[in-house]
């Protein structure tokens, strides 16, 4: 309720340069803002272009450091790629991890979807507690349910099979997406729905053709954010998931790709940057979404 | 004239309203409409969440393997496990790696949050780009470190020794265990600068700037408007970032599974390395899950630290709690 209040100033001096005191001047903001600024970005990305780098550099110029300069590639090479894409089965992985990711999504929007308009919307007594217990599921990590879940997974006959994966991964989706969604509902205005209660429409047309409509901006955070988290989702995949073709791409390039005493880094750093990829160009077309799940800061 | 549109107005004024059927009706009627939407959620949540939490407690006082069903055999795995130093190394390392990264984690983030805050060019752009580290999966990102890491190629080591001249050798990193448990830190903070940063960039953008207006008129420094605005400000939204912090990096498995594997001599094994060691490849199901079960009271311990930070003050983010 302090929040319009708030933001209000805010952005109207985010419109407009604000005015600077005396002593901020260009030069001290160089080096008080610019420069820890440039720091940290560079930390941040130097790993994503050591990632690259490795990932076209021949092997000649990777393991000699004295007479290549290691910072640049003088003569980038595919062989990585071709390797990766031709004699692994790295496509399959790809495929299984898009695959997987799109189906636990979806299963997980459409059950947070219909929890939280239950909640949020059909009000009944205890509709906060059923909030809280989701809320709360969340708080339980995967690494204290892998192995309980590794021996249901077993006695279910789902070992080594993709579907293990889809039907786990929205225990970890589920409380994150409802618990966004609640929030968006909220915020569409309770009087939409009375107006097309009173205009003789039912529960179903008015979710369908009211509430869902305007809540896509919240469908679409849970989406981006759900698909991340399986797309970037290992214990799990780790644990139930034994057939080479048949793992994600994360697992398999730890598991499958790692052999041997002498690691095959042009490989494993392309097979990192390719697995990287997907999730990086989704998360770039919705970034102000995935920022805004994030923080949970939904107003709109 | 007139009498002929007034009597055809009644026949095209009303659609004749279909009768509902059955299946409209049911739908219609709250009770039912509440159970078939919480039916998927939560039945999937006990499925697949309740019940294996259950089962995890339960196996814990079992001598299950992998293709034996366990007994009870009471507390024995938790007596073995107090007698084994490797569990008690990670018992440390998981307190020492969570409390060391959560400090640099939170440090570094709260600065890069207040960085942001500040009028710059670029923003979005800026704020896509810092928000990488935490998209891009940690497996993944993991091997890269592992990479940065290497004993004899590492652009950490070549760096100091050839282009600084500062060591005559190359840094060791994942070879000792100090070495590697502060390697495993590292990873473990560049990962999560991102999500404490934005996340408190959202606290930050929260406050309202006629507080710091009040304070400057006052003749406040700078230090005493942190201080005394905005670290107050932006507690409720730190101590909640700080929960799942504290959760996820204690129970982490992912960087250290990727780049030591609980290697070098088991110093670096979390508990959630430890608990998949023994139970997955070592079969041993039950001490497997006595492990990952004695990771509860410290979970319970920042929940509760969340819920009554929670209590406390409402978040600034939600709406008010009614």
């Amino acid at each position: 309720m302090t929040d319009t209040a708030a933001t209000a100033p805010a952005q109207e001096s985010a419109a407009g340069v604000p005015e600077r005191m005396a002593w901020d001047t260009a030069s001290r903001r160089m080096v008080t803002i610019y420069l820890p600024l440039a720091c940290f970005v560079i930390i941040l990305l130097f790993p994503f272009y050591w990632m690259t780098l490795t990932a076209f550099k021949p092997n000649a110029e990777l393991y000699n450091m004295r007479e290549f300069n290691p910072f640049w590639i003088s003569s980038p090479t595919l062989d990585h790629i071709y390797h990766l894409l031709f004699r692994t089965s790295y496509p399959s992985w790809l495929w299984n991890t898009m695959l997987i990711a799109i189906a636990a999504t979806f299963l997980s929007l459409v059950s947070s979807t219909l929890a939280a308009y239950a909640i949020q919307r059909l009000r009944f007594t205890g509709s906060q507690y059923v909030g809280l217990a989701i809320y709360l599921a969340y708080l339980v990590p995967p690494s204290i349910l892998f192995i309980p879940l590794a021996t249901m997974v077993v006695q279910l006959g789902l070992f080594d099979s993709p579907f293990a994966l889809i039907l786990v991964y929205p225990t970890f989706l589920i409380p994150f997406c409802t618990w966004l969604l609640i929030g968006y509902f909220k915020s569409i205005p309770y009087e939409l729905e009375e107006c097309a209660l009173i205009d003789g429409a039912t529960r179903v047309q008015i979710l369908r053709r009211i509430t869902l409509p305007l809540a896509v901006p919240g469908l679409i955070s849970a989406g981006i954010f759900s698909f991340t988290l399986s797309w970037n989702e290992f214990i799990y995949a780790l644990a139930f998931i034994q057939s080479s073709e048949r793992k994600t791409v994360p697992v398999a390039i730890l598991t499958e790709l790692v052999t041997g005493d002498v690691y095959q880094w042009g490989a494993l750093m392309a097979g990192s940057l390719l697995g990287s990829l997907p999730v990086a160009i989704f998360y770039s077309f919705f970034v102000d979404y995935y920022v805004s799940s994030l923080t949970g800061a939904v107003k709109e | 004239m007139n009498s002929t549109a007034a009597a055809a107005i009644p026949v095209t004024w009303t659609r004749p309203r279909t009768q509902a059927t059955w299946i409209e009706r049911l739908l219609d009627w709250k009770p039912f409409l509440i159970i078939i939407c919480l039916l998927p959620a939560v039945g999937l949540l006990v499925v697949f969440l309740t019940y294996p939490l259950g089962l995890g407690i339960w196996m814990a006082f079992t001598d299950t393997t992998i293709g034996r069903r366990g007994v009870w055999i009471g507390l024995e795995n938790f007596e073995y496990l107090a007698e084994d130093p490797i569990f008690w190394t990670a018992v440390f390392y998981s307190c020492f790696y969570t409390g060391v990264a959560t400090i640099g984690k939170f440090g570094l983030g709260l600065w890069l949050a207040l960085l942001l805050n500040n009028h710059l060019p670029f923003k979005s752009i800026l704020r896509a780009i810092i928000l990488l580290p935490w998209i891009v999966p940690t497996a993944l990102s993991a091997i890269a470190f592992w990479w940065l890491y290497d004993p004899q190629f590492s652009i950490f080591s070549y760096f100091l020794v050839q282009v600084l001249g500062v060591r005559d050798t190359n840094i060791d990193f994942l070879g000792s265990p100090w070495a590697a448990r502060w390697s495993l830190i590292a990873a473990n903070i560049w990962r999560g600068i991102p999500f404490v940063a934005i996340s408190l960039l959202a606290g930050l953008q929260t406050i309202s700037p006629s507080l710091y207006e009040a304070a400057l008129l006052d003749g406040s420094t700078g230090w005493q408007r942190f201080r005394y605005i905005t670290f107050p400000m932006l507690l409720p939204i730190l101590a909640i970032v700080m929960t799942f912090s504290i959760i996820f990096t204690f129970t982490d498995f992912q960087l250290v599974y990727a780049i030591t594997r609980g290697g070098p001599i088991n110093s670096t094994h979390l508990m959630a390395t430890l608990a998949f060691q023994r139970g997955i490849p070592g079969g041993q199901l039950g001490e497997g899950a006595a492990i990952a079960v004695a990771m509860i009271p410290f979970l319970v311990f920042a929940t509760l630290f969340s819920y009554f930070a929670l209590a406390r003050r409402k978040w600034q983010q939600g709406e008010s709690n009614d």
